[in-house]
């Protein structure tokens, strides 16, 4: 952003909008919002309570293992969709059908059969996330110049050296493309199923807060979890810039 | 038009031939692109594939080279039959084929690394190979960081470097300007002097076939088979430099001017 021929740093029309939220909050409008800068200082006291603690670390755990059931499951799926047709055809509508699916009106279901625990979390987290990833995986396979196939097969490629020395990194930006919004629809997916659970992890602090009205810690703890999606996000799109060198030239 | 005959030359490789096309129909759907074709390929010669566009020149290659299935008919290689791609051929792709996130040195040793050849000394290979298609110094450098020209090298330098016996070459110079494609004509002929290798070429240049080639075969379009098959006799010996002024150059270029181009008007 320029003002007045002047770059600012990035991010400092966060600024901005941290400065009416003050504003709005002083001007005690409605108990709903107090001031930001009381929400920066229940924060700093949150933080190291055992409570907040113990939710992030439960939140993380859950977060990572779905994550990483969604990458590990989602990447190899998608791209034997995008290599076999047949594969391809039964599974895709599917892989649609449960990308666009209202995903939390299966958390009650999934409740019943995996109980009321981490577990449950962890699998909403993968549901969330595993859709976007298969089909970036495929699109990045079947985007796969046809001639680069037949070069690896020409030079005898087992189909493992195929699949771990082309196809893998022929697809890999669309791969982290996907990644990177599985892993937004992970957070999601996450507090999703801990609101829902609400015995568990950051769900359980956001009911306690909202049931006594402690609105200074509800804010506090969703600014922390906005600001780690965002980090996460960026770091993910950094990540992607990394490859885009050969993206543009396949 | 009689075939040219050849001088000695011909009488030693009559025999020996390192690719053998007996009798290649392909059909893609109701396309038929090929239709009985048979064709020896002289061990230790250059065979230029010739003919107008669509008549079936990569899908020869690629039949050659074991990426298709003939629809009926078979090819020989060293006497075998040919049932896949094999270490005894390697191909060069028109469209360059590279990795567009390896260096240019592991491009080149890609055929080797792909073949179990340890790092060091598939990168010594690959750099002998570099420097002998002039890419010295590029070995760092990425394909999108290259011209046309040079990617096409790179494609040329990792065929060679897994040391196939039969070279497979689907228009390696169409990517370059005209003074870099004698350049390259050269060095391909000097590449057939001092390889010994089997050489099978795809172009669409008249003049380019006749400079570089012991034997030209010329397709009509579809179905395409071999409607004739020459051979240069007697400017194949001298310098380079004199082959383009050469009256039987010039006469068979004429030649096959003739039969082609009732398939462009
Ligand atoms: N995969 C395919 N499916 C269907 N038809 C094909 C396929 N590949 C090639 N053909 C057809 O076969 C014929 C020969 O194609 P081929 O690519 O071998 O021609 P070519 O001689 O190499 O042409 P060019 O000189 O333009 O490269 C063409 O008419 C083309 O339409
Ligand atoms: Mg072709």
């Amino acid at each position: 952003m320029y003002v007045y021929g002047h770059k600012l740093p990035a991010l400092s029309s966060l600024i901005l909008w941290a400065l009416l939220w003050e504003v709005v909050g002083r001007l005690g409008l409605t108990f709903f919002i107090p001031p930001f800068s009381e929400v920066l200082v229940t924060l700093v006291g949150l933080i190291p309570t055992p409570a907040f603690l113990n939710a992030l670390f439960v939140t993380a755990y859950a977060f990572l293992a779905g994550v990483f059931f969604a990458i590990a499951i989602g990447i190899p799926v998608g791209i034997l969709m995008g290599k076999n047709r047949i594969l391809d055809e039964l599974l895709l509508p599917w892989v649609n059908i449960f990308l666009s699916a209202p995903l939390t009106a299966l958390v009650p279901v999934l409740m019943v059969l995996f109980g009321f625990g981490t577990r449950t979390v962890i699998i909403t987290t993968a549901l969330f996330a595993i859709w976007i990833i298969i089909l970036n995986a495929r699109a990045g396979v079947r985007q796969i110049n046809r001639s680069l196939v037949e070069m690896a097969r020409s030079f005898g490629a087992s189909p493992m050296d195929a699949f771990v020395k082309v196809y893998f990194w022929a697809a890999l930006p669309e791969i982290l493309g996907g990644v990177r919004i599985g892993v937004i629809r992970a957070v999601k997916g996450v507090i999703i199923g801990q609101l829902l659970i609400s015995i568990v992890g950051f769900g359980a602090l956001f009911e306690l807060y909202s049931s006594k009205f402690l609105m200074a810690e509800f804010w506090a703890v969703l600014t922390v979890l906005f600001g780690l999606a965002f980090a996460l996000s960026e770091f993910l799109a950094y990540l992607e810039r990394k490859v885009s060198y050969y993206a543009a030239a396949r | 038009m009689q075939p040219i005959k050849s001088d000695t030359r011909r009488a030693v490789t009559e025999t020996d031939s390192a690719v053998s096309v007996r009798n290649v129909s392909k059909v893609y759907g109701d396309v038929q692109a090929l239709k009985d074709l048979s064709l020896e390929f002289p061990r230790g010669e250059l065979t230029s594939l010739l003919g107008p566009s669509g008549c079936g020149k990569t899908t020869l290659l690629k039949i050659i080279a074991g990426l298709l299935e003939p629809t009926s008919g078979q090819i020989e290689v060293n006497g075998a039959k040919v049932t896949g791609p094999g270490p005894d051929r390697s191909f060069v792709f028109q469209d360059f084929a590279l990795l567009p996130w390896a260096s240019v040195i592991r491009n080149v040793a890609f055929g080797l690394e792909l073949r179990g050849v340890a790092k060091s000394e598939r990168e010594a290979i690959a750099e002998k190979y570099i420097r002998e298609v002039g890419l010295a110094g590029f070995e760092k450098k990425f394909p999108h960081q290259l011209s046309g020209g040079m990617r096409q090298r790179v494609g040329l330098a990792r065929a060679l470097s897994v040391n196939a016996q039969v070279l497979l070459l689907d228009e390696p110079f169409s990517a370059v300007d005209e003074q870099t494609r004698r350049k390259f004509q050269e060095d391909l002929l000097e590449l057939v002097k001092t390889e010994k290798k089997t050489f099978i070429f795809v172009t669409h240049s008249i003049e380019e076939a006749v400079y570089v080639s012991d034997q030209i075969a010329i397709l009509l379009p579809r179905p395409s088979r071999v409607s004739e098959i020459i051979r240069p006799s007697s400017f194949r010996d001298k310098s380079v430099d004199n082959i383009r002024r050469d009256p039987e150059y010039l006469d068979i270029v004429d030649r096959i001017w003739a039969s082609l181009r009732s398939y462009v008007e």
